[in-house]
């Protein structure tokens, strides 16, 4: 690949369009244009420069900024898609088979396709994950393919450049001076006080300022590099847990994802705003909308296990405890635990009367605590009620024998075994809710009294140490794009003509009002000749046309 | 560097740079819905659970020979099938070196103990009240059992139902010579 | 007078403000000969002081509120876009001292005036903060995001006024269809306000019961007469329309009610504007647009986004993040309302690598930044009252 060497005498990169030196144009198309092109200062970007393997056609592929706009258009639009209807995880079903049915039922033929397709779960298909990695994959890039020749021209250009490259500049002007030595002089003077770093050099003068803001584009492009780099680490086990947990008043659990931690929920708290509390500026929308929640809290106490001991051994010791709100989660040790859900009234206990059929009388009341059951509950006057077996979620009878569905006290039954004076064998009685089997006709029977009922708060485990590396990758996009769109590179060039004049030309990365409005200025204290900005059409033929007046 | 050497340096940079990235994404979308699991060979960590009459059990007490751990409830009808092999396959291995360690998921002592009677079970049976050892074997579903051979180390790991036939090879698989 | 009573004043007068200085405005653009002209006329003095007058009440309105509700009012559908119509106006002035063109407030004030008429749509009584709305990332995450899409909207407004000067409106063509179909969407919000404020005056109400999704029983209330009826619905009013046809159960028939009704009003008020004017409305509103210089048009709508790209990232995703990691245990949950912003951050960066890699300036970006606006408003919109999320508080 041969270099092109510029009439000045400097060796350009192949593919360069304006010499890195004194900026004439070096391409066929750049000699011909009214305005030159000053994207990357002209200088060739490195996957213009090689195209033979297929390593390198793959690197040009994604150097391309048109290709790195594609991409971005494609994950906007599967994006979109997935919002069509909801995602695979806000719907109340799981199972393969209950989601083809749930999107059919709902959405209909569209839902099925939409199913079909794979769309209720886009975020997670590999076809999304691709195009994610390809957008990664194009940042790193056309980065780096920029950046360097970027960094290099800026270095390496000169004060004085060749009248064709002012020329061609979108700001330009020339005309004659009457002293252009003194005029530089007053320009760089007025330039300096306009803070921008003034060179000069054989009768021509750069000012430039801001050059930093360049880097902006490619200190957010590492930003985010950082930030999906963050994301991929997740996958590593250890790096992210994402459990949820189902916790009753009163129980201590261990926590799923945080081994050697328990939680015990002392109490789980629900409140909504009152009539009387939230006075009248809160009233009209009570009204309307009937409740409104205010809080939902776990009481909770956090242990830890004795150091040493084993899972399952009740050695712990206290760590502290807290009050779990939404927007305020529980941490330690690097987790976070949420309050993220709640079911109410699930059953606690139920209480009980032995009572003689015949008469009434009772033998007095029994509390059996449905977690915990007892096997015996003394009564007065020598009777005793023996629980046989239980069954907390009832569910028929098979094969002769009671079932219970779950170890979840929905639908509690027992079988009881009453002994009383009169029948110290005792008497079976098979009790269930609203519903009292009998083998052989009893004397005595167990009466449902009452039952207490808990709460069970739903909490969700989080551990993320990626975090701190999302939360840099965020920051330094923040400053990379505020970098580069707070700030503006603005360069002015001012030389001496080749017939006694002056050439005047400006160049800004964006903000050329602004630049304009500096322009002014230096050419107002310096008495340069006037400029025009190629570009707007309008505000010349304005000027002209007040000029006619 | 001669022009050859510069673009052959070139070609490994972007090939490693492409191959980097590439693995990256195959990586993001195998490791999607992955936790970290106990997998076969791996040691099974200890634990210390109480039995119904109040004793400890460790894990670590049956170093040395096989551990037939089975996770189970008395609500789950498979559970329930398997029992009746388990304790006949406890009797005829106990002497070989396989013991059953059976884990019951936080149920009431009550139950539990109604259940062994029932059965007649006579291996022992530790409930698991905070669901810990549960959380450090990952359990999910129920039954689940946990072949574990003399070094401590999962031979394998069954969640299923398993007929008696299964219930014979799998001890005979983790019995120390 | 209570705070919030004084609070819904100062919005009444703020809106009125912006009203009169349109007027103003317009009479500076009509006015100006010349481009000094235009730049330093009266009238344009007169009308950015009445735009800074309703400015302020407009501010006032927000922090009487504020005080009285005891949160930032920014927590559902009315704070939120009444609060968005005024970082569009404190935007819009900002733009205005750095440019001087009494164009840009001849369009954006009209744009902020429709979001309030649109905002008070919804109910507008003061509302209790929920569980998930408690903490100070509201009115961080919130207002920084507003701030963001305001600022962003500015270069749609710059964008709209750049094609109504730059197409040519005597000539059938793509643009003059497209520019058409935008200021015809404007004229649909419009006909919504109007006809919503109508049955809103008459005090116009329907309730039904029907079966909801998950088949529970549940009640509604129509402010409009119901063209389509709920699931199941049972009719509670005597003496109201019966609905055209029951919808299934995903479909809130009380939302498409209300669409359609505002489509109709939108139309027929569209076609009433054509038939007195007998042109296209872009035509009539293109001598407006004429006295702006193109070329400051595409500068200022390319700087809106420059400004507005870094605040909006940082307010609809990095706090946003944020916030959702501390109130839903993830930062990132794919909701829609998430997904939303992302894709208008998407759209941005795809607008910038448009314009400065690409040399996509001029109308290509005026269309670009018109499109932008349209996927914002869809986000505020659409989203929040169509596509069920967890973001739907209003």
């Amino acid at each position: 690949m041969s270099k092109i060497k510029c009439q000045c005498g400097h060796d350009n990169p192949f593919g360069t369009v304006l010499c890195e030196r004194c900026g004439r144009p070096q391409t066929e198309e750049a000699k011909e244009s009214k305005l030159v092109d000053m994207r990357y200062e002209g200088s060739a970007r490195r996957s213009q420069t090689y195209k033979r393997s297929i390593i390198d056609k793959i690197w040009n592929f994604f150097s391309s900024v048109k290709i790195g706009i594609s991409i971005i258009v494609a994950v906007l639009t599967t994006a979109a898609i997935g919002t069509i209807f909801p995602q695979k995880l806000y719907v109340p079903v799981s199972g393969e088979a209950e989601l083809a049915a749930y999107y059919e039922r709902l959405y209909g033929i569209p839902g099925t396709i939409y199913y079909k397709l794979g769309f209720h779960d886009m975020y997670n298909s590999w076809w999304f994950i691709t195009l994610i990695g390809m957008l990664g994959t194009s940042i790193i890039i056309a980065s780096v393919d920029r950046v360097i020749p970027l960094y290099k021209s800026l270095k390496k250009q000169r004060t004085k450049r060749h009248p064709s490259f002012m020329k061609r500049q979108r700001i330009y002007g020339e005309g004659p001076s009457e002293n252009p030595d003194d005029a530089l002089i007053e320009a760089e003077g007025q330039l300096k006080e306009l803070r921008y770093k003034v060179k000069t050099e054989d009768g021509a003068l750069l000012a430039e300022k801001n050059r930093f803001s360049r880097w902006g584009p490619y200190v957010n492009h590492a930003g985010l590099i950082i930030f999906l780099f963050g994301i991929l680490l997740r996958g590593i086990p250890g790096f992210y847990v994402d459990e949820t947990m189902w916790i009753r008043e009163g129980e201590t659990r261990s926590i799923p994802g945080a081994e050697g931690y328990y939680l015990e929920s002392k109490a789980f708290i629900i409140e909504n705003y009152t009539k009387e509390e939230a006075d009248e500026v809160f009233g009209d929308a009570l009204e309307r909308v009937g409740m409104i929640a205010k809080n939902y809290q776990t009481d909770v106490t956090l242990y830890k296990k004795e150091e040493g001991s084993l899972p399952g051994s009740n050695q712990t010791n206290f760590v502290k405890d807290y009050s779990i709100i939404v927007n305020k989660p529980l941490k330690f040790d690097g987790y976070n635990v949420f309050q993220m859900d709640f079911r109410l009234d699930e059953l606690k206990s139920m209480t009980f009367k032995l009572t003689e059929k015949a008469t009434d009388a009772s033998f007095g009341e029994f509390t059996v605590d449905l977690t915990n059951p007892e096997r015996e509950y003394e009564l007065d006057n020598g009777a005793r009620v023996i629980l046989s077996d239980y069954y907390p979620d009832y569910d028929g009878i098979e094969n002769g024998e009671p079932t219970s569905k779950s170890p979840i006290p929905n639908n509690p039954a027992f079988i009881f075994k009453m002994v009383t004076p009169a029948k110290p064998d005792g008497e079976m009685s098979f009790v269930a809710i609203k519903q009292t089997l009998e083998t052989e006709v009893n004397d005595y029977k167990v009466n449902f009294v009452s039952a207490e009922t808990r709460d069970i708060s739903g909490l969700t485990v989080r551990k993320d140490k990626t975090l701190y590396l999302l939360l840099v990758g965020g920051i330094i996009f923040m400053i990379g794009v505020s970098q580069g769109s707070y700030w503006n590179h603005r360069r002015i060039w001012i030389q001496k003509g080749p017939d006694g004049g002056l050439l005047v030309a400006g160049h800004t990365n964006k903000n050329w009002f602004s630049l304009k409005k500096e322009l002014d200025k230096v050419k107002d204290a310096a008495n340069l000749p006037s400029y025009e900005d190629r570009q707007d059409k309008e505000s010349n033929l304005d000027d002209k046309e007040v000029d006619k007046i | 560097m001669t022009k050859a050497g510069k673009k052959k340096t070139r070609l490994i940079i972007r090939t490693i740079v492409l191959l980097l990235l590439v693995s990256a994404v195959v990586y993001t979308i195998a490791s999607k819905d992955k936790v970290k699991v106990l997998a076969v060979g791996d040691k099974a960590p200890d634990f210390e659970l109480v039995d119904l009459e109040g004793n400890k059990h460790r894990l670590s007490d049956y170093k040395g020979e096989g551990v037939f751990l089975n996770f189970w409830g008395t609500w789950c009808p498979p559970c329930k099938k398997e029992m009746p092999y388990i304790e006949r396959q406890h009797n005829a291995f106990a002497e070989k070196g396989v013991h059953v360690l059976s884990v019951n998921i936080a149920e009431p002592h009550l139950k539990v103990e109604t259940f062994r009677d029932q059965y007649g079970l006579t291996f022992p049976i530790v409930i698991d009240k905070s669901k810990s050892v549960m959380e450090v074997f990952n359990v999910g579903i129920l039954p689940a059992t946990y072949l574990i051979n003399k070094d401590g180390k999962i031979e394998q790991i069954i969640t299923r139902e398993m007929s008696e036939d299964e219930i014979i090879s799998f001890m005979e698989s983790i019995q120390p010579e | 007078m209570g705070l919030a009573a004084l609070s819904a004043n100062l919005l009444l007068v703020s809106f009125i403000a912006y009203l009169v200085a349109t007027l103003f405005f317009g009479g500076a653009v009509k006015g100006a000969k010349s481009e000094a002209s235009y730049k330093n006329n009266r009238w344009g003095k007169i009308a950015i002081t009445i735009t800074i007058i309703g400015f302020i009440t407009h501010v006032g309105y927000f922090v009487t509120r504020w005080m009285a509700s005891g949160h930032a009012p920014v927590s559902n559908m009315f704070e939120f876009t009444t609060a968005f119509g005024m970082m569009l106006v404190g935007a819009f002035i900002l733009l205005f001292y750095l440019y001087r063109t009494p164009s840009l407030g001849l369009f954006a004030l009209p744009i902020a005036i429709i979001i309030i008429g649109y905002a008070s749509m919804f109910p507008r009584e003061i509302t209790p903060l929920i569980p998930a709305l408690k903490s100070y990332w509201l009115t961080v995450h919130v207002i920084t995001a507003a701030l963001g899409e305001s600022i962003l909207a500015i270069s749609a407004v710059a964008g709209l006024i750049y094609l109504l000067k730059n197409i040519d409106l005597t000539k059938k063509s793509k643009q003059r269809f497209w520019l058409e179909a935008v200021i015809f969407t404007l004229i649909l919000v419009v006909g919504f306000v109007l006809s919503s404020s109508a049955f809103k005056l008459t005090g116009y109400e329907a309730h039904f019961t029907y079966t909801d999704k998950n088949e529970q029983l549940a009640k509604i209330e129509y402010n409009y007469p119901p063209l389509f009826g709920m699931h199941e619905y049972e009719s509670l009013t005597p003496d109201v329309m019966t609905p055209w046809a029951e919808m299934p159960p995903i479909v809130n028939a009380k939302t498409l009610t209300t669409f359609v009704w505002s489509i109709a009003s939108g139309i027929l008020l569209y076609l009433i504007l054509r038939l007195i004017f007998r042109r296209p409305i872009a035509a009539l509103l293109q001598p407006f647009a004429k006295k702006a210089n193109s070329q400051l048009m595409d500068e200022i709508g390319y700087r809106a986004v420059m400004i507005g790209f870094p605040v909006f990232t940082l307010g609809a995703l990095i706090f946003a993040m944020i916030w959702a990691h501390e109130a839903w245990s993830r930062f990132w949950g794919w909701d829609p309302k998430e997904v939303w912003a992302l894709i208008t951050w998407l759209f941005y960066a795809a607008f910038l690598h448009l314009r400065l890699s690409r040399g996509w300036e001029g109308e290509k970006s005026a269309w670009l930044a018109v499109i932008g606006f349209i996927i914002i408003m869809f986000n505020l919109i659409a989203v929040n009252l169509i596509i069920a999320g967890l973001h739907s508080y209003a």
